[in-house]
């Protein structure tokens, strides 16, 4: 159409283009903060400090990101699956001839070179999930198609569960998101958010007084909702008489349970019980709350189960350091509160570029990757909290601007993903830092220390804005 | 074409912009509304470093070094710097067993994986001059010097003390200690911690998370330079501490010696005794669990702690009151009635000073009936009342049944039983003189330590006064004497009644029948009394008292050796030894001294 040959250049969105330079800019100046030593000062264009390292990243990213500008944006539709079925491989050999760096088994290392093909396949997998969702014949709810995404997805989460690296493999979770957009139940999202505040909901309230509040809960809001308040008197009544005959029995058998235990036998009689009656007398607008509140408390009784069965040690304890269950500063909690510190002690202002008295002497570990947050918080205060954070919600949103705008399914699920992908990894890596998610290795976009992350962002970036500069030849 | 699911785009939108507003409020609340993490990045990076000054020793009263410091190193470990080594080669040059390495090491863990740990203590100079080369291959490890005690005598345990580590309570009630301080724990060390210890100096510096240090903070403006503890100039005379403490091996018991004019502590030997050097270093803890476990209480020091009854040599303070209080004369004689309380065969004692010098037991019990029943009433039980506490505070001011004070922790007080304690142990006026004639010779309820008994002999070799017993001549180059030991005590008996009592002391020297013949000393005229101490533990306590030379006494001495028989004995040869040795500067009884060493209780 009009704008068809002219130069792609031109027709770059130039606010995301900016967007990008402004963070990865401002990253690197955070990096050369973590990394700098005064005493051993290392040129910029040697290859001995993790600032230079990563200067020379920055160029390579710039080039990638110019190769893919001026490369025909239907490669990326047409290689979906070659270069998903690429990195899904790399991830496969890593297995076998990877290194082990900091308890991860991810890393391939050639010659001078060394990457992390877990990295890479995130762009594969945007890239095949784009591929599959935009197939004509695609409906989401078809259970077929379900399966095929779950595989697809599955894949690459086992292969990086096995690297060890349990927070790259929660990325691939943050696809939801693109599913919702394509049509996925809105249940899907609530259940999952109730369920996930739930969980840690339980592991702060002892289950004996987390139970009751819970059926409490549920029998007002049958009250509210039906203005019959004769049901909720005789779920009052009828309740408390299980429980105190359960609670007797146990007595007397001496049994030995605890109250949230003789709480969940009573709840169960009392689920059971309450069915008949409702099924009996028609009361159908009860179901809801009744099939909610005994989910409510069978999640809740698995919760604790899961938490103190099937999490390792190491888990548990970041969870419970983040929900204030423990306190052990020198321990488990140590990263978190000397990352809380620096970032704390930025102030309005923060100390100035160079100044952070803990950055500079490295109170906190992980520094340069995935705390380097801290860095900014501590030198450019809440201030640069402000510019990183309104850099990333401003970049993310002009993402979905350009996702919606496309004419192509396969460019807007991709776009889609892209903003998924690249937002779970602001979400959490920066929730980490401030104390707000459990501790969870990974990069913070174009700020952390790191080749490979910051290739595959600026891949992901720039396919997304190629596919934007040909928005409208593709749907020819 | 129609996309039924576009309005979602402001669903997953508004995900992303909640998540930023969210995370700008924690940030706002972190940053700018709580204060309270500015204050921990300054204590994380400001590292207020102290500087441990030297203590200050511990001298003898002729300037000879009992205590002083030496350098030793603790090995400071940082677990997250530290990379795989070679645990058995590091163990072999510390001389250490792998166990004890990695309980230091699981310690320090513990602790914290960033923070530098001692997992080494108290290395010595020569072990670290070997490690010094070989630590550049242990990553994560260095060393730090630190100082700790030496002791080049080796003499005067009990009275010198033994230093610790500080716990937590006490740390708790004196800010000024830190986790790792040591501190004095018993002795002088203890008693003038404050004075010895001296003030650390603290510099502030910039440091890293490895505690590297990066510089000084503001310039070194809020340093203070540590100031040396003071030296303490004590009373011991190091020669005769040594020899008494020579004589007492394979004993228990005591020897304390005074200087009567000053109250100053010659010596004293506490026997069993333990050896400070082996209380410092690594070995500290397996030896003192050792002492503490030894059935013989080598820690418990016996010239200040032990409670004896007195037995005879208590007759002096009898004869004093009843002479200050006119129930007797010096030419008072009473027959040997051994009806009233036992005795043994001896000419008639019939004056004072023969009844003294035959440690005559009926004698005493008169002299103590007519203290007590003095007819103050015409009640027998108000009678024994009224003259036991004019008693009691007569025999209190010769310094006994109270705490002297002593400038050494844990002196015991002894007992001089009162009204008060009998009626507890009766009821009021259900006692009279018959319950507690026992106390007439020293035995009953009457309890003293050691040091009270040589003070005792310093009393009567000053004719009428004392200085409270001390080890301190000066603290520091110039130190003042505290005014404690300054002023003299009086006790409350007429002054011109002690040279019956001194003459009856040398008679038990040198008359032919007198108990003490073995404390004489060639040149030298001595005055003591024998005291043999019934106990329900077995064999009597052998006990002596005894000052010389009579004229211008220049020591008062008391020897206890427990379980040793008759007083007139092991206790007088040992005295008679130790005046020899203080007043001769030489031993000429070999004889005396050979048999001394010779006998062996364990
Ligand atoms: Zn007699």
């Amino acid at each position: 159409m009009m704008l068809t040959g002219k130069n792609t250049l031109v027709r770059i969105d130039w606010l995301t283009v900016i967007l990008f330079v402004l963070l990865t800019g401002f990253g690197w100046l955070n990096l050369f903060s973590a990394t700098y030593d005064e005493g051993l000062p290392v040129s910029l264009f040697s290859f001995a400090s993790r600032y230079s390292k990563q200067f020379y990243y920055i160029l390579a990213a710039l080039v990638i990101a110019f190769l893919v500008m001026i490369t025909d944006g239907k490669v990326w539709g047409a290689f979906a699956y070659l270069v998903y079925g690429l990195t899904v491989g790399l991830s496969i050999l890593v297995l076998f001839i990877g290194r082990e760096i900091n308890g991860a088994r991810s890393w391939i290392i050639l010659g001078p070179v060394s990457f992390q093909p877990a990295e890479f396949m995130k762009a594969g997998m945007a890239l095949l999930l784009a591929k599959l969702l935009s197939r004509f014949d695609f409906k989401i709810h078809r259970l077929h198609n379900l399966f095929l995404i779950l595989l697809f997805t599955g894949l690459p989460m086992v292969l990086v569960f096995f690297q060890n690296d349990t927070g790259t493999m929660l990325v691939f979770l943050a696809l939801i998101l693109v599913l919702f957009r394509e049509g996925l139940s809105g249940y899907v999202l609530i259940f999952g958010g109730i369920a996930a505040a739930l969980f840690f909901l339980t592991l702060v309230f002892p289950l004996s007084v987390f139970l009751p509040v819970i059926t409490i809960i549920a029998l007002l809001l049958t009250w509210l909702y039906q203005h019959n308040f004769k049901y909720f008197l005789w779920g009052v009544i009828s309740f408390s008489l299980l429980f105190g005959t359960v609670f007797l029995v146990n007595r007397m058998t001496s049994s030995g349970w605890s109250y949230s235990r003789v709480f969940f036998v009573a709840s169960l009689s009392a689920f059971f019980l309450w069915a008949i009656l409702i099924y009996r007398y028609r009361l159908n607008s009860l179901y809801l709350f009744l099939f909610a509140w005994i989910g409510a408390t069978l999640l809740i009784f698995s919760v604790d189960m899961v938490f103190h069965d099937l999490l390792e040690p190491h888990q548990q304890a970041r969870i419970s350091q983040l929900l204030g269950l423990v306190h052990d500063p020198l321990g488990t909690g140590y990263n978190l509160n000397q990352s809380k510190i620096a970032i704390g002690s930025g102030g309005f202002f923060g100390k100035g570029f160079l100044r952070g008295t803990q950055t500079r002497f490295n109170f906190v570990p992980e520094q340069s990757t995935d705390f380097i947050f801290s860095t900014v918080g501590e030198e450019w205060g809440f201030l640069g909290s402000l510019l990183v954070i309104g850099s990333f919600s401003g970049l993310l949103i002009r993402l979905i601007f350009l996702a919606e705008r496309q004419r192509s399914v396969f460019s807007r699920v991709f776009g889609y993903s892209v903003v998924s992908i690249l937002f779970f990894h602001f979400a959490v890596n920066i929730g980490m830092v401030i104390g707000l998610v459990p501790v969870i290795g990974i990069p913070l976009p174009f700020f952390s220390y790191g080749g490979s992350s910051l290739l595959t962002f600026t891949l992901l970036l720039f396919i997304m804005l190629r596919l934007d500069t040909s928005r409208y030849e593709v749907i020819n | 074409m129609k996309d039924p699911y576009q309005n979602r785009r402001l669903v997953i939108g508004g995900i992303i912009l909640f998540t930023g507003i969210l995370y700008l409020i924690r940030l706002l609340i972190l940053q700018v509304l709580d204060t309270s993490y500015k204050l921990s990045a300054e204590s994380n990076s400001r590292q207020r470093e102290i500087e441990y000054p030297g203590r200050g020793l511990i001298l003898d009263r002729n300037g000879k070094v009992l205590a002083s410091n030496e350098p030793v190193y603790d090995l400071m470990m940082i677990p997250r710097k530290t990379e795989s080594f070679d645990t058995l080669a590091l163990c072999s040059m510390l001389g250490i067993q792998r166990a004890e390495l990695d309980k230091g090491i699981q310690s320090a863990l513990q602790y914290s994986r960033y923070k530098p740990y001692p997992v080494v203590r108290q290395i010595d100079a020569r072990r670290f001059a070997i490690l010094e080369e070989q630590l550049f291959k242990y990553k994560g490890f260095y060393v730090q010097t630190r100082t700790r005690r030496i002791y080049p005598e080796g003499i005067a345990s009990h009275v010198i003390g033994y230093m610790g580590e500080i716990d937590l309570n006490e740390i708790r009630q004196d800010p000024y200690y830190a986790v790792g301080d040591y501190l004095g724990q018993s002795g002088l060390e203890l008693q003038y911690e404050k004075e010895l210890r001296g003030r650390k100096g603290i510099r502030y510096q910039l440091v890293d998370v490895f505690n590297q240090v990066k510089g000084s903070y503001e310039g070194g403006r809020y340093d203070t330079l540590p100031e040396p503890g003071k030296n303490l100039l004590t009373t011991l005379n190091s020669e005769l501490q040594k020899y008494g403490e020579l004589l007492m091996t394979h004993k228990s018991g005591s020897i304390v010696a005074i200087e009567p004019a000053t109250g100053e502590i010659l010596c004293m030997v506490s026997s069993p005794s333990f050896d400070l050097n082996k209380l410092t270093g690594r070995e500290r803890t397996r030896q003192f669990e050792a002492l503490s476990a030894d059935t013989l209480e080598p820690l418990f020091n016996r010239a200040t702690m032990s409670r004896y009854a007195p037995g005879s040599i208590f007759k002096i303070v009898q004869a004093l009151i009843g002479l200050d209080l006119g129930v007797i004369r010096p030419q008072t004689g009473f027959k040997c009635d051994k009806s009233l309380i036992g005795c043994h065969n001896h000419p008639e004692a019939t004056n004072l000073k023969k009844a003294i010098q035959y440690s005559c037991n009926p004698y005493f019990y008169q002299v103590y009936r007519r203290i007590i029943l003095r007819r103050q009433s015409s009640n027998i039980f108000t009678d024994s009342e009224l003259g036991l506490a004019d008693w009691q505070k007569k025999v209190m001011s010769f310094g006994l049944g109270q705490l002297l004070q002593i400038d050494l922790p844990g002196v015991s007080p002894g007992f001089i039983p009162g009204p008060e304690f009998y009626d507890t142990w009766y009821g009021r006026h259900r006692w009279a003189f018959s319950t507690i004639y026992s106390n007439c010779n020293g035995q009953g309820e009457v309890e003293t330590v050691p040091v009270q008994i040589a003070n005792l002999a310093a009393i009567i070799a000053n004719r009428g006064y004392y200085y409270v017993p001390h080890f301190i001549r000066s603290i520091g180059e110039k130190g003042e004497l505290p005014e404690v030991y300054r002023m003299p005590h009086h006790p409350d008996v007429n002054a011109a009644y002690y040279p019956v009592v001194i003459n009856a002391m040398r008679a038990v020297i040198y008359e032919p029948s007198g108990t003490g013949r073995r404390a004489q000393v060639p040149g030298v005229i001595v005055c003591g009394k024998t005291g043999t101490v019934q106990n329900n533990q077995g064999e009597d306590h052998s006990g002596f008292f005894a000052f010389a030379p009579m004229q211008h006494p220049a020591i008062a001495i008391s020897v206890y050796v427990e379980h040793a028989g008759s007083g007139g004995f092991w206790a007088a040869m040992i005295a008679s030894l130790m005046m020899e040795k203080y007043l001769n500067g030489e031993v000429t009884q070999a004889e005396k001294e050979k048999m001394v060493l010779e006998y062996k209780q364990f």
